[in-house]
């Protein structure tokens, strides 16, 4: 009988492979579209295609980063893409109109992102409330404040800000970078790095395993919690940064329902919505399959870009049904 | 008695009420280092409370612990793990997800400059499965080791924490024989070094094997505290029931005509029927106007025969006919449809609609029978109900009071007058006088001698010997999930019998 425990020990090291799938998955659907777009369009196939789709996409990079320590948790951030609203705009407001300079600006709408982030998390705990109504709150709040700030875009005219935002950091072979790149993939590998080797990062994926275990075992649950969600609140405000830089103006309406994008972006990485699943490699490679279907959709010209939402819901029904498949095989 | 080495952890008159209930009065305990100390009694004995007003879930109400001599009040389970006091649960309290390394050691990672030392993590974790003797590879999931396996890191996890005193309730009910006698290597193990151990365990067989001392517990109040050597099984078996061997067998014994229900048609034969981990292979036979008794300790595996023979479980081995033919039970409504009903043991959670009027949840089997489509004109309810509130003497007889509003016993009643106006063939009875009082319990026992008299089968299952005894044809037996005797009811059968049987395990 002590044999069978045995063997069991030994099959869970292929069983164990299992937990990589879902991110092999997303990795080869990424090759399979890049190969088809490849043969299909002329100049497809140049790694500064590549290099674009981050450039277009690094502040929703940024805050999948941020969504997939919510969902490791096995929580929600509803408010994420507001946060992002309000970061635009509080920084164009405070440099075009107050006359700010950046290195105030930033750390300000940073701090802000974070405090409405650490709020949103205390209520979760300490209330136990669903985080799924919570940050809905947290959402309406903050995207009503954009509106106090003002209710038309503002064009951001800083001289440092726009250089900066102008700024091309040339790689070999006539490739280039975006300033917004390098801090979203530096943040990547900084979050990969929490999540693999600190104890937040074990914390973050016992509680999204099992949180009254989690409690049991002696774990710091409220402390880790509310770190996620101020997390999640840093990334946003963090977003919005990046996402000024790109668009050099703060608009109330902007990122609207990019909370969701993040979302199917994790999703799409392979990370489980229950928690405790799930890695940043396959949340970038989420955000590179949502990024590489609008360059698709925008290369075959005569489709329309709504085409790209209806991509993105036809990818998210696979993958939770492979997500389904792979936890019902578990269990 | 005071020549053991000292005790590490002494209670001392503890006490707990909550709302309505006294859970604890004045109970002594007392765990020597080295030793494996069994906490026996019946569900409801206090068992769990005294573990977790130890563990500090609950606060004492009176009463005090020591630990080392030293008084301590626990805030909770993390407070008392620190004190050195870690508790293994039925249920695996880890992290699925995780490998089995980190589960032994989250929270406590070997890290330097703050950065994990996985390589380090996993040394430590093999390391310390090695010392339980156990080759388990330590970077898989959790989630892919078995049962007994998860149960062991839990310990690992618990011993590498706070290595004094280690609480296990109830580890092996869901474990089968080979890992019960991993998981009691591992306990020797551990005695041997020194640690502590408070068993808790259902199963006689086990607390004989690896106790070397017990308390037993009744109703909340301390029986006494026995070397497992001294103590033999009936004595053991009688002092948890509250009952000692001679006063139960000068109980008088009414005559039963077991001859006749034995002539009578079988209704229902079970033939191997059953659901290992639930309960081992049964082979019963329950004749027309036979009533059948079942007895056994909680847990023994009861009314898991009886969710069988009902089709809430599905049996994996063995065959069922009913009638004469042959029959696989899937659903309760499948069993329903053969004519077999079922009042379950938990009324509240299972059977009553608490909600809902008498009259609702008299008719409901009844008109889930004849389905939805066809409901039963509002005539025929009344006198249908009418009939049965006056047949069972339900209190108030007031077909539209809400049953949540009636006591215990008539609400026992009302569940079933819902299954005797189905009409069924076989009656199961899960523990139907449990909690009701002796004027509501000699009503249905009568009732179901009624029942017999008319040709019902009856399957009544109760913990009180005596009225299984009283009103039965012939007993089962149940000890750890297996039907170890049938013994017709002639005038040789006793509780004492029924207890030495229980004891033993039907051999002798």
């Amino acid at each position: 009988m002590s044999s069978d425990v045995l063997t069991a020990g030994r099959s869970a090291v292929l069983r164990g492979r299992q937990r990589y799938l879902p991110v092999l998955v997303t990795a080869g659907l990424l090759v399979a579209m890049f190969t088809v777009g490849g043969l299909r369009y002329e100049a497809f196939a140049s790694g500064q295609i590549v290099l674009n789709v981050f450039i277009d996409n690094a502040f929703l990079l940024v805050l999948a980063v941020g969504m997939t320590f919510v969902i490791l948790t096995g929580g929600i951030d509803l408010s994420v893409g507001a946060v992002v609203a309000l970061s635009t705009m509080v920084t164009a407001t405070l440099m075009t109109d107050h006359g700010w300079s950046p290195l105030a600006t930033v750390p300000l709408v940073l701090l802000i992102g974070s405090a409405l982030g650490l709020a949103m998390g205390c209520v979760i705990h300490y209330f136990d409330i669903q985080p799924f109504i919570v940050t809905l709150a947290g959402m309406f709040l903050a995207r009503g404040l954009c509106y106090v700030i003002g209710t038309d875009s503002i064009p951001i005219t800083e001289e440092t800000y726009t250089a900066v935002a102008q700024t091309q950091i040339s790689l070999p072979g006539e490739m280039h970078l975006s300033v917004g790149v390098v801090i979203a993939l530096a943040v990547v590998l900084f979050a990969a790095y929490m999540l693999h080797y600190t104890r937040l990062g074990r914390n973050v994926y016992a509680i999204g395993g099992s949180e009254q275990s989690a409690l049991l075992m002696g774990l710091p649950v409220a402390r880790t919690k509310i770190a996620v969600y101020t997390i999640s609140g840093f990334c946003s405000a963090l977003g919005g940064v990046l996402f000024s830089l790109y668009t050099l103006s703060g608009y109330g309406l902007n990122a609207l329902g990019m909370e969701l994008d993040a979302i199917a972006a994790v999703v799409i990485g392979g990370t489980l919505l229950t928690g405790g699943s799930g890695y940043l490699l396959g949340t970038v490679l989420g955000v590179l399959v949502l990024g590489l279907i609008q360059t698709i959709i925008s290369f075959e010209g005569t489709l329309s870009p709504w085409w790209t939402r209806i991509f993105i819901g036809l990818l998210l029904f696979v993958f939770i049904l492979l997500q389904r498949l792979i936890s019902v095989r578990r269990s | 008695m005071d020549d053991a080495p000292a005790p590490i952890l002494r209670m001392r008159g503890i006490c707990k009420e909550f709302p309505g209930v006294r859970a604890l009065s004045d109970v002594d305990f007392r765990l020597l280092p080295g030793e494996v100390h069994a906490l026996m009694g019946e569900n409801g004995a206090g068992k769990s409370t005294l573990i977790k007003v130890l563990t500090g879930v609950h606060a004492v109400d009176g009463g005090e612990i020591t630990l080392d001599g030293a008084p301590v009040s626990f805030s909770g389970p993390l407070a008392a793990q620190q004190a050195g006091i870690s508790t293994v649960y039925q249920e695996v309290n880890l992290c699925p997800n995780l490998s089995v390394a980190e589960n032994i050691l989250i929270g406590r990672e070997p890290r330097r400059l703050g950065r994990i030392r996985w390589k380090e993590v996993r040394r430590r974790a093999a390391g310390l499965l090695a010392r339980l003797e156990l080759d388990v590879d330590v970077s898989a999931p959790l989630s892919s080791c078995s049962l007994a396996v998860q149960q062991m890191v839990a310990i690992a996890r618990a011993v590498d924490v706070s290595a004094r005193v280690l609480i296990l309730d109830e580890p092996t009910s869901s474990l089968d024989a080979g890992e019960v006698e991993q998981l009691f290597r591992v306990m020797r193990r551990l005695k041997a070094e020194g640690i502590a151990i408070l068993f808790v365990s259902h199963f006689l067989d086990q607390i004989y094997e690896i106790a070397d001392r017990m308390t037993i517990l009744r109703d909340g109040r301390l029986v006494g505290e026995y070397l497992t050597s001294e103590l033999g099984q009936v004595e053991l078996v009688g002092k948890m029931i509250g009952k000692e061997l001679k006063d139960l067998e000068t109980l008088e014994n009414a005559p039963k005509d077991i001859a006749a229900a034995e002539r009578s048609r079988p209704f229902a034969e079970a033939r191997s029927l059953g659901r290992p981990g639930s309960v081992e292979p049964f082979t019963l036979t329950i004749h027309e106007g036979e009533v059948v008794g079942l007895a056994g300790l909680l847990g023994s595996g009861r009314t898991e025969i009886a969710r069988l023979l009902f089709g809430a479980d599905h049996a994996t081995t063995g065959e069922l006919s009913v009638g004469g033919t042959p029959v696989t039970l899937r659903t309760p409504r499948a069993a329903t449809n053969h004519g077999i009903a079922f009042c379950s043991e938990n009324r509240r959670a299972e059977g009553l609609i608490p909600d809902l009027s008498v009259r609702e949840n008299i008719i409901l089997a009844l008109q889930a029978a004849r389905g939805w489509a066809r409901p039963i004109p509002r005539r025929t309810q009344d006198e249908l109900v009418d009939k049965y509130i006056d047949a069972l003497k339900i209190r108030p007889a007031d077909p539209d009071r809400p049953v949540k509003n009636l006591s215990g016993g008539n609400q026992q009643k009302v569940l079933l007058a819902r299954w005797l106006i189905v009409e069924p063939k076989l009656l199961i009875l899960d523990e139907p006088t449990r909690g009701i009082d002796v004027g509501a319990k000699a009503e249905i026992q009568r009732l179901v001698v009624e029942l017999s008299d008319g040709g019902m089968a009856v399957l009544f299952i109760s913990a009180e010997l005596e009225e299984v005894l009283r009103l039965s044809h012939k007993v089962g037996v149940l000890r750890d999930r297996r039907l170890v005797a049938e013994l017709p009811n002639d005038d040789h059968l006793t509780t004492g019998v029924l207890m030495e049987t229980i004891a033993s395990g039907g051999r002798s």
